[in-house]
């Protein structure tokens, strides 16, 4: 194959999953969110839960349109530019995409319609379920895509004949060994994602001092979700971790800066990891607290990446630098979710400016902490697709570089472009704040196709809505 | 039993087929007549009037996609490279019309405009594409080893660009038949102006298509035009003409329904011809259904979830149809 080929595939597809995990976090996590307000809303009826239901499901909505459309580029790019790989693997896994669709994105996209702009003709009951069906569609897809990224890290459940994987056994194969770590890793940090979105937002009203009511039982909840779930998830990346070690030792010895193979492994804190002299440069580290910490034990045998020849070795720098980004925002997290703990305890969680300050800016934290996540793991599977099996550079389709060169340009701009149009709309919607008390409900008795709806309303979005507290 | 599972998941690939090209067909077309519509308050309705649907309808796209690489990965993973073009262009057509559905209802003054053209655009792009990649798969992909063995460049012929401008404008006919069946008043009028030049138009280059493909391709004209084939096959064309004329008709005597019904009954036909003239291939004319078909176990473990799940899929896409049910007002879906 063509080494330039195979070179702009993998940026490309680097950039247009990267990209994409994003959206699917952001929806797992703030669709999660909504059902649970819903549910609050149907239990007790609190107007304030229907307010913040109502302000996030226009945020959700944004997010999902992203995720929908950089989604259904992933679908084809598997084909587009890794055609050796679909023609390989797809006994196995090509039917994990399909019951993706199936039993995940038909659901999202049945009730998505209903979710967003249902309210009014459906019931609340009816609403309610269409928000849990949009939600459970979201961590469905989770569920497929993962057994099948984890099957590429640990494949298992199958035979090769003739240069091809077939399938031996269904649930060694969608239930392979990394499966149920890396899923609830994943689905964790997603939930993670989209609490720190609320406390992003809620966090601003509290600084800014707008929408006080309403972004208080917003922010409670979304600290409460994650002071479970963030010590939660280091609890989980350790379990992760462990898994990692018996099935990919070369990623866990990429990720520590472990060069050799020892008993007491030294806990390597920073280093530069120069590949070409297979050592640390400037190394500061532990002595034997990299076993204690990867095999729970002082003197644990702990393989290093001098265990395989180099070209088996995966580019090591930046696995070893996006494991460090994401442990450490993950304690960050760790810290915010204990921080907000201390406060409520003292009664001090709303009205302490600077933690609401802190708080509106780390809603980007969990996304990269997912970002690096991923670099981890697909990196440091690096040199394979599959891992042992299938090398990266004989995946790819036989396509032109030039055309490949030209898409990745293109979808540099065009995804550069979103993102700026995203924040804009999103700024947009939390600047105008939520609509706290609604001066006319719309009268429930609109029947859809009999009556004409109200037309008082057809547009949002004057500049004039820009206004800070406006509707507050 | 296992020989015929490949038939099966064809005609399973095929109603993916259907269903997508009928039913992002109709968004797609909305989109594609959007900007000619005379009014911002008509294309407010007009989007609105698709604005609940257009993911469901667009899934069946991923449907397509992850039904090929689940049955038939051997086409998957030879189209796809020998389409790479088309279908990244595709991408970022559909990329722009499905975020402009939310973007477009939050922007005001030039922003929205911008939309609009992102809508219209991105719309007609991801027709086009389409019929480009549509068009190169009719004629013919060489695939040597189960390994894509073109030229990245090979669709782009004049017979791709004549396909691709058939689907725009058939999609646009299926768009606008669906505005005279889903908006009242000057939406509605509008869609009634534009379905007959769409009409013709479709009818044109579904002539143009129709002649050209035997011409270039023996296979193609012996199995429509020999005996004992003729003697039968000349019913699927005959069928299109009458609908076409039904469309017409329908058009002239102001039924809401019937256009929109006839387009996509049009549309099937000119589906079916498709599906007659590349019987049996998966990959024309080198790789057939069951040479681009999964191992048995796969099409088995792929097949009961098919057959178990599309139904509940199909009752729950119509239930959400019935929930948005009659004609779309303003003031309702996106802007409220």
């Amino acid at each position: 194959m063509n080494p330039e080929t195979v070179l702009v595939s993998r940026i490309q597809f680097a950039l247009t999953i990267g990209y994409h995990i994003l959206w699917p976090a952001y929806s797992i996590g703030v669709s999660g969110y909504i059902v649970l307000l819903n549910g609050l809303w149907l239990a007790t009826g609190r107007a304030v839960y229907r307010d913040l239901l109502r302000f996030w499901i226009h945020l959700f909505a944004l997010g999902f349109a992203m995720g929908v459309v950089t989604g259904v580029v992933i679908s084809y790019e598997i084909g587009t530019n890794w055609g050796g790989y679909a023609d390989k693997v797809s006994n196995v896994i090509g039917p994990f995409f399909t019951y993706e669709v199936m039993t995940a994105f038909f659901l999202e996209a049945g009730f998505i319609g209903i979710m967003l702009f249902g309210m009014d003709r459906v019931g609340k009951g009816l609403h309610f379920v269409a928000c849990l069906f949009v939600a459970l569609g979201a961590l469905v897809s989770a569920f497929w895509i993962l057994a099948a990224n984890s099957w590429m890290q640990t494949p298992a459940g199958f035979t090769l004949a003739g240069g091809k994987f077939q399938i031996a056994d269904w649930g060694n194969a969608i239930f392979n060994p990394s499966f149920p770590y890396r899923f609830a890793h994943m689905v964790t940090a997603a939930y993670i994602a989209g609490a720190f979105v609320v406390i992003g937002v809620t966090g601003f009203y509290l600084w800014r001092r707008r929408h006080r009511e309403f972004a208080r039982a917003g922010f409670s909840l979304a600290m409460w979700i994650a002071l479970v779930l963030t010590p939660l998830q280091l609890y989980l990346g350790d379990l992760h971790g462990r898994n990692t070690l018996q099935y990919q030792p070369i990623k866990v010895a990429a990720m520590e800066g472990d060069w050799d193979t020892r008993r007491g492994q030294p806990l390597v804190i920073f280093a530069w990891p120069d590949q070409s002299a297979q050592k640390n440069l400037y190394e500061l580290a532990i002595p034997n607290a990299g076993s204690l910490i990867l095999t729970h034990s002082w003197n644990g045998l702990v393989k290093g990446l001098k265990a395989v020849p180099r070209d088996e070795q995966p580019p090591v720098p930046y696995v070893f630098y996006a494991f460090r980004v994401m442990v450490g925002i993950g304690a960050l997290m760790v810290l915010i979710a204990l921080a907000g703990l201390a406060l409520r305890l003292f009664g001090r969680l709303y009205d302490t400016r600077w933690f609401a300050a802190l708080c509106a800016f780390s809603s980007p934290l969990p996304f990269f902490a997912i970002l690096a996540g991923w670099t981890v793991t697909e990196v440091g599977r690096q040199p394979y697709i599959v891992y042992g099996y299938l090398r990266t550079a004989d995946a790819v389709s036989p396509v032109a570089p030039r055309a490949v060169e030209t898409s990745l340009a293109l979808f540099f701009i065009v995804y550069a472009v979103l993102l700026l149009a995203f924040f804009w709309y999103a700024a947009h919607i939390v600047f105008r704040g939520p609509t706290v008390h609604e001066p006319a409900e719309r009268p429930h008795a609109v029947r859809p196709g009999k009556d004409a709806a109200p037309a008082g309303r057809a547009v949002l979005g004057s500049p004039g809505d820009m206004s800070p507290g406006a509707g507050g | 039993m296992a020989s015929d599972l490949p038939f099966w998941f064809g005609i399973a690939m095929a109603f993916g087929v259907a269903m997508y090209v009928i039913s992002d067909g109709f968004d797609l077309g909305v989109g594609i007549l959007f900007l000619m519509a005379p009014a911002d308050s008509d294309r407010d309705i007009m989007m609105n009037s698709i604005a609940p649907i257009w993911d469901g309808n667009e899934t069946w796209l991923v449907f397509g996609g992850t039904v090929l690489i689940g049955a038939f990965p051997v086409a998957y993973a030879t189209l796809l490279p020998a389409f790479y073009l088309p279908l990244i262009l595709m991408l970022f057509g559909l990329i722009f019309r499905g975020v402009a559905f939310e973007f477009r209802f939050r922007a005001a003054g030039r922003g929205r405009r911008a939309w609009d053209w992102a809508f219209s655009g991105g719309s007609t792009l991801a027709a086009f594409t389409q019929g480009l990649a549509l068009g190169a798969y009719i004629d013919g992909v060489a695939v040597e080893n189960d390994v894509f063995v073109g030229s990245t460049w090979g669709f782009m012929t004049g017979f791709a660009g004549i396909v691709g401008l058939g689907l725009i404008a058939g999609y646009a006919l299926l768009g606008a038949t669906w505005l005279i069946l889903k908006t009242a008043g000057s939406p509605q009028a509008f869609g009634r102006r534009a379905a007959r030049p769409c009409l013709v138009l479709s009818l044109l280059f579904l002539l143009a298509i129709s002649i050209w493909t035997p011409l270039d391709h023996s296979y193609v004209a012996r199995r429509w035009f020999s005996a004992p084939n003729i003697y039968y096959l000349w019913i699927p064309p005959a069928l299109t003409v009458l609908v076409a004329y039904g469309i017409w008709r329908a058009l002239d005597r102001a039924r809401e329904a019937l256009p929109f019904l006839l387009s996509i009954a049009m549309f099937l036909l000119a589906l079916l011809g498709l599906g007659i003239s590349l019987w049996p291939y998966a990959v024309p004319y080198s790789v057939t259904l069951w040479q681009a078909a999964s191992s048995p176990p796969t099409l088995i473990f792929l097949g009961y979830g098919t057959v178990i799940i599309v139904p509940i899929i199909l009752a729950y896409l119509g239930y959400a149809h019935w929930v948005f049910r009659g004609k779309t007002a303003a003031g309702t879906g996106y802007g409220h």
